[in-house]
């Protein structure tokens, strides 16, 4: 396995967060560490039982197979394993799993001496899931509110609960969420291709850099932001569509119960004009 | 600005907009039902303190209590009695009672009747009112698939009022700039929930009967005929179910396919023949008064005012959430004297 030179430099024990050395090591070129395991299993077990939803489902059908979660009537009680119950399980292992990864790049982070940045970032992944699955079902009263593990079941779900609010566009969170999204793969594509196009100026010419990305956006749009700020504004961007994302829908429901048009009356209502 | 001046201010302002942004909202806990199989998200959100206030707002009235039928019937004993005159002087006189608490509480029995002649038909709101009695009885005997034997009475839609509260006549939009074709939408009309969709969807649907379904009948839309702008005057009419029932579009419809009825809940079947129902309202009972009726009881446009989803249902999925009235009078469940001339076939 190869490594690059400065990593056997910082491929040292220590730096981890819980349980001493234990697992401390890596095997060929990944790390493994407390975390690697309680990561795998979590993962192993939530795979095997999305396998077994499957098994006793109806269909093998990639598309269809469904892992629902328990009827409204359960509560925040747990529910029989085939009737929901399953779904909780691998709601568990899917959070122990997405949240030992973000701390075994903690780990990895203090090992190489860097900043958080990345765990972060990723945090933001787990806090849109927790936020869908745990945070609104405790906000309304049942596990049931959680989306179906399928990929056919929770696009139904997607729309449905979209339309339980009449017209999901007027959200004005999802309205910010859309714009941080379409924004994100805006200033990815603006970089990339900028990227692409020093790297590649043609055969034997020489390699362009940081010069002229910067003025061929100062001639372009009149600003260049630079190369560190570019990752600065996409991680902004990125984070921000899911933490937008998350409050859209933790709003609908628990702190707006009808259709989302009318809660703009407000603007309507304004006293300026009205 | 000393720092903690700066953090101060960058305080207050946070929760100032964190006030703002509460007051715009509800709170939980909501309540909420579930109308299909789990985690597909059919679901009815409802808050319950909103809930509560609107319960209140739609209790019926106390039932009189009820008359013999037993005497001499009202067509013996009055003169001009086209509908009720197979009813007995007390249940007539209890019915007309009624009615008057239920149409007319301030204006009284001369809202409708000359107080020296009471057969007399010169008051244009008498030969209107025999129209709505035969459009009740019409209603309760023929359109069961909607009304259920819940049925409806005179308070379903009028509450007390002459004329109820939640109708419409056609909409001519707000002014807008010669030589510009008005959009017909983007105003937040009350009419679709506030959405910007066409602001009256209730004249082509439900007035006329212009094609609602807008999708297409094979997964690609190829050779489907209908349009982004046909589609937005469906879900202007959509919105108006919405609002009118204070219900969610899964009430209705499973939104993974919006057509398949086998996917649908059963309150669409309903809402079908509500809206043939509602076009045979407007159509052979409410416009045939067009000519009784003063310009002041018609719409901008001259036509008179009609019936909508929200006439009855004023924001509850069962008006009056489902209370008995007509129970209690059940001379209005049939079709009875000259308003079994007004039995038209069912419309599509």
């Amino acid at each position: 396995m190869s490594m690059l030179s400065f990593e056997r430099k910082y491929r040292v024990r220590g730096g981890t967060l819980i349980g001493g050395d234990l697992f401390d090591f890596w095997v060929g070129q990944f790390y493994v560490g407390f975390f690697g395991v309680t990561t795998i299993f979590f993962a192993l077990l939530g795979t095997l039982l999305i396998l077994y939803g499957a098994a006793i489902g109806p269909t093998w059908n990639l598309w269809q197979i469904n892992i629902a979660p328990p009827d409204l009537k359960y509560g925040l009680g747990l529910a029989p394993l085939k009737e929901g119950g399953l779904w909780q399980i691998i709601t568990i292992c899917a959070i122990g799993a997405f949240v030992s990864w973000a701390l075994r790049q903690v780990e990895i982070s203090r090992k190489l001496g860097m900043g958080l940045h990345i765990p972060f970032a990723f945090s933001f992944a787990i806090l849109a899931y927790v936020t869908l699955v745990v945070v609104r079902p405790l906000l309304l009263g049942a596990w049931g509110h959680g989306f179906p593990y399928g990929i056919i079941s929770h696009l139904d779900w997607v729309s449905n609960v979209g339309y339980q609010y009449l017209h999901f566009h007027y959200n004005p969170a999802h309205m910010l969420a859309v714009t941080f999204f379409f924004t994100t793969t805006l200033a990815l594509s603006m970089h990339g291709s900028l990227i692409l196009s020093v790297t590649n100026p043609g055969k034997g010419k020489v390699m362009k850099e940081a010069e002229h990305e910067n003025t061929f956006f100062r001639d372009d749009i009149g600003y260049s932001i630079g190369a560190l700020g570019i990752h600065r504004l996409g991680l902004f961007l990125a984070l921000s569509a899911g933490f937008w994302s998350a409050v859209c829908i933790v709003i609908s429901g628990p702190f707006w119960t009808r259709g989302w048009p009318e809660w703009w009356n407000w603007w309507l209502q304004l006293p300026i004009w009205s | 600005m000393s720092m903690n001046e700066r953090e101060g201010r960058a305080l207050l302002t946070v929760i100032v907009l964190l006030a703002v942004l509460a007051a715009g909202c509800e709170h939980p806990p909501v309540e909420t039902v579930q109308r299909g199989y789990r985690g597909v998200g059919m679901e009815g959100v409802f808050n319950p303190r909103r809930l509560e206030d609107m319960v209140a707002a739609n209790m019926p009235p106390a039932a009189s209590p009820p008359a013999p039928a037993a005497g001499p019937k009202a067509s013996e004993i009055y003169q001009n009695v086209h509908i009720l005159g197979d009813l007995s002087v007390a249940e007539f006189t209890r019915l007309m009672a009624a009615i008057t608490a239920w149409v007319s509480p301030e204006q009284g029995c001369t809202y409708c009747h000359d107080a020296a002649n009471f057969a007399d038909d010169s008051l244009y709101t008498k030969k209107v009112a025999r129209i709505m009695l035969a459009m009740t009885q019409r209603t309760n005997e023929d359109w069961q698939a909607h009304v259920g034997k819940t049925g409806v009475t005179c308070y379903t839609c009028h509450r007390g009022q002459p004329v109820p509260a939640e109708v419409w006549a056609t909409d001519p939009g707000p002014r807008h700039a010669k030589g510009i074709a008005p959009a017909q939408q983007n105003i937040a009309s009350p009419t679709v929930a506030s959405a910007s969709l066409p602001y009256d969807p209730l004249t082509p649907f439900l007035e006329q009967d212009y094609d609602i379904r807008v999708i297409s009948e094979s997964a690609l839309p190829q050779g489907s005929r209908k349009s982004i702008k046909q589609t937005e005057w469906t879900y202007g009419l959509m919105m108006h179910f919405s609002d009118s029932l204070g219900v969610n579009c899964t009430h209705c419809h499973n939104s993974r396919s919006f057509f398949a009825w086998d996917q649908s809940p059963p309150e669409r079947t309903k809402a079908w023949h509500a809206i043939r129902q509602v076009r045979e309202m407007n159509n052979v009972f409410i416009n045939s008064t067009s000519d009784i009726l003063p310009d002041t009881r018609k719409g901008p446009l001259g036509d008179p005012l009609k019936v909508s989803c929200k006439t009855c249902h004023q924001g509850a999925y069962k008006p009056l959430y489902g209370a008995q009235m007509l129970r209690d009078y059940p001379s209005l469940a049939k079709l009875s004297g000259a308003a079994k001339q007004a039995k038209t076939p069912a419309s599509n």
